[in-house]
């Protein structure tokens, strides 16, 4: 079978499995495909231009967002191996690199300081970074008191366990912050409540669903 | 509804979802959630399988998009592909292939104070572009795109051999690539400032 030919029909998505297959072996390692099925695609995909839109239900963007937001885990899938230097040096080198940071200072910088996302949190330097005790990884805290946890090489909670992240202003009672599940190379979490000067945050292992209070010896703290 | 990513590029918006930026998947939502329903509504033609086809694909941005690569290509054509791909494959199961033409196929018409101007912009401009195409070249991406035959079976419709059919597919992608120049290419999305 003559593979090369194939790619306008790979970019219609009209070979069966057998035939997609081949050719995407085949692409592995021909050059000439790629840039022609880069091409190919792109005309491919302005077919879906042509169809009239109406609005999808309104139910869609919720089921989707909930869909996604099963866990508040957010897995950060680059390896790192360093602190939290290295870690916050990463994240804005992504952000740079993709253009982030430069639409967002270009466009407002406001709005981008309004924009308390995990990625910017870290990235900021304008956040405060401190190291984790317990574990490798830090807790960023943007100047408004939004915070993220950053764990490295936490494993996966035990079936049934979750962990559970903390935040306790000085003198106060845990406040929850929000459960994770681990297991990947870089954890991050969005805290759940603002972290105020002073306080600890912490993280510990729950039963799944999370606990109202802490009720294990934290494997992790840092005091902001 | 508020939407702070507004400023973004689609780039920008997959790199924050490779990230789990949940808020970064829903304003690609935002964007992207109309025409992708559109295109699972023509090929499924059934409302609550679209919708599937469309949570579906978003899915599959939300766990693949630290795969996304920039320089190979747009967000909106790789977030279109996925939703192209996830219709297609539900159409095959479903055997619920429909093969109009896409001129008056779907009814209501939505032309008007609800759509916004640049989605109708973008489909008059592809679908003069299609109408431009020879008979049997738009009539071959019309069946593969929107009807999920793949080449052998449109071969077997037809009734030629199956060289023919991928060359007609060929010449009409390319054709339309030409005939598109970088306008529709480049403005899929005009970013609110």
């Amino acid at each position: 079978m003559d593979t090369h030919d194939l790619t306008a029909a790979y970019a219609l998505h009209a070979l069966d499995d057998v035939e997609r297959a081949a050719y995407e072996q085949h692409l592995a390692h021909c050059e000439r495909c790629r840039e022609e099925l880069a091409v190919l695609t792109e005309s491919a995909a302005a077919l879906a231009w042509a169809v009239e839109s109406p609005m999808p239900p309104a139910h869609l963007r919720g089921r989707i967002l909930d869909a996604t937001a099963a866990d508040n885990v957010v897995p950060f899938r680059a390896r790192v191996r360093r602190p939290w230097q290295a870690i916050a040096a990463v994240a804005a080198c992504a952000a740079i690199g993709l253009g982030i940071w430069g639409a967002t200072v270009n466009n407002s910088l406001h709005r981008a300081r309004a924009e308390s996302s995990t990625l910017h949190i870290v990235a900021d330097p304008a956040s405060r970074k401190v190291e984790l005790n317990g574990k490798s990884g830090m807790v960023a805290v943007a100047p408004d008191g939004e915070g993220v946890l950053v764990v490295e090489h936490l494993p996966a909670a035990p079936a049934g366990m979750t962990y559970e992240a903390w935040v306790i202003p000085h003198g106060g009672r845990p406040q929850r912050a929000g459960v994770f599940r681990g297991g990947d190379d870089m954890t991050m979490v969005k805290l759940g409540m603002h972290v105020p000067r002073g306080a600890t945050v912490a993280a510990t292992v729950e039963k799944h669903g999370g606990a109202d209070a802490p009720t294990s010896k934290p494997l992790l703290t840092a005091q902001i | 509804m508020t939407r702070e990513l507004a400023h973004l590029s689609d780039e920008a918006l997959v790199a924050l979802t490779a990230r789990a930026e949940q808020s970064a998947l829903a304003e690609l939502y935002d964007r992207y959630g109309r025409p992708a329903y559109g295109l699972a509504l023509r090929i499924l033609r059934d409302e609550s399988l679209a919708e599937d086809a469309v949570q579906d694909a978003f899915m599959a941005i939300w766990r693949t998009a630290p795969r996304f690569v920039p320089e190979k290509g747009k967000a909106s054509t790789w977030i279109l592909t996925l939703v192209h791909r996830r219709s297609v494959d539900v159409v095959r199961r479903e055997q619920r292939r429909r093969t109009d033409s896409i001129d008056g196929t779907h009814e209501p018409r939505t032309h008007g104070a609800d759509e916004e101007a640049w989605l109708r912009l973008q489909r008059e401009r592809v679908q003069h572009a299609l109408k431009q195409l020879p008979d049997q070249q738009r009539e071959a991406l019309e069946l593969a795109y929107y009807g999920g035959f793949t080449q052998t079976e449109l071969a077997e419709r037809l009734g030629q051999p199956l060289g023919t059919i991928k060359s007609r597919m060929f010449m009409g992608l390319a054709r339309l690539r030409e005939l598109l120049g970088d306008t529709v290419m480049e403005t899929a999305w005009t970013p609110t400032t």
